[in-house]
């Protein structure tokens, strides 16, 4: 990750250049410490949500809600998945690891998706993605968020009178943009293949 | 938007009382799943720190120079014209780089600006709606080996910036002056 290099350096690098030219440059060693520290009071502070919020989804998961889930937009998945066969094993690796981002269990999501690229990979057998991949990344980092856990931690830790106010806009904004990336995704398609011939 | 408002009242304390009283139906050991649970939260916890001591003692450091007053300066006549806040620049670029990073900047934005201030509810409603695209291209792609991404990368930015449009039009609406 080139890029977070070189803007994790601007940054410091810019703010101290603008703070010597500004003639305060003691300013620099208080902001470093005081940000250090406020990070890990922070991350202590999230430690009790993110325990509660994951002891929860723990129980969700061992009650097979996230199967239930996945049966639920099976149709959907079949409709988007169009070049792969229904009963591929793909198929359910894709829809289990859909169903786990949008309970926001990441760290379940992350093998199942592992697990379904390699069955896609089998069926595509090239270095070059296929267009199944394509839509099923694209569905992964747009995916509609039911309950952004952590900075609802975030901010009941920064002491907000509603930490769950941004709930609402959170599914509203994650459900445009996964809509949003179905249609994209469509379109580039079929562009990509008139490209192609 | 009143149900918007709605959910987000409700939402906590519904999942609090279905998943459990799901899990008892369907004959799961409540308060074992839950400690099991509970402990990777409290890893995950303890994972972001070095993200977060990284991130922000670079924004801090860029904030409290009054770099970042310049550059807010700077891009304001154009963020102005399509309604952006310009403070959240950094949160718009950081986000599909890097999850923890964009958690920093994101923690930093709401602790200096107010949980619920404008800009923090957008810096909020931000954070909690994208993925890291490059990220998950990186490890997703990587992992099986394709080499070519046809078009996912152009396929992933298109949706994060669509996200970060809607983020600000939804903010504004629901809490916007």
């Amino acid at each position: 990750m080139l890029l977070v290099n070189l803007i994790w350096f601007l940054l410091l690098s810019l703010g101290i250049i603008t703070a010597a030219i500004n003639g305060n440059i003691e300013i620099i060693t208080a902001a470093a410490f005081d940000s250090a520290k406020m990070a890990v009071s922070i991350a202590f502070d999230l430690i009790g949500i993110m325990a509660l919020w994951l002891g929860l989804l723990k129980i969700a998961e061992d009650s097979g809600l996230v199967k239930a889930i996945a049966n639920l937009f099976k149709p959907l998945t079949v409709f988007l998945f169009p070049s792969i066969p229904k009963d591929h094993p793909a198929m359910g690796a894709i829809i289990m690891n859909l169903s786990a981002n949008i309970l926001g269990l990441g760290n379940a999501a992350t093998p199942l998706g592992l697990k379904a690229m390699q069955e896609m990979q089998e069926l595509n057998n090239s270095d070059e993605a296929s267009e199944a991949m394509c839509t099923f990344l694209a569905l992964n980092t747009s995916c509609i968020t039911l309950i952004p856990a952590t900075i609802i931690g975030v901010r009941a830790s920064a002491g907000s009178s509603e930490p769950t106010a941004i709930v609402g806009t959170t599914i509203f904004t994650t459900g445009v943009g996964m809509m949003v990336a179905i249609i994209v995704d469509k379109i580039l398609r079929k562009t990509y293949r008139k490209k192609k011939r | 938007m009143k149900t918007l408002d709605l959910i987000s009242r409700w939402a906590i304390p519904m999942v609090l009382l279905i998943i459990p009283l799901i899990g008892l139906m369907r004959g799961v050991k409540l308060y074992e799943s839950f400690v099991t649970g509970a402990e990777q939260g409290f890893i995950t916890a303890i994972k972001i720190i070095p993200f977060m001591v990284s991130m922000l003692v670079a924004i801090g450091v860029f904030r409290a120079s009054g770099a970042m007053e310049l550059l807010i300066k700077a891009i304001s006549p154009i963020f102005d014209m399509v309604k952006i806040p310009p403070e959240i620049l950094p949160l718009a670029i950081m986000r599909p780089l890097s999850g923890g990073g964009a958690l920093g900047i994101a923690t930093e934005l709401i602790h200096s600006y107010g949980p619920d201030s404008f800009i923090g509810r957008l810096a909020s409603t931000m954070q909690g709606s994208t993925d890291t695209t490059f990220y998950v291209l990186t490890v997703y792609f990587g992992s099986v080996g394709v080499k070519k991404y046809r078009y996912a990368l152009s396929l992933g930015l298109i949706a994060d910036i669509t996200t970060l449009i809607t983020a600000v039009f939804i903010t504004n609406l629901m809490f916007g002056s």
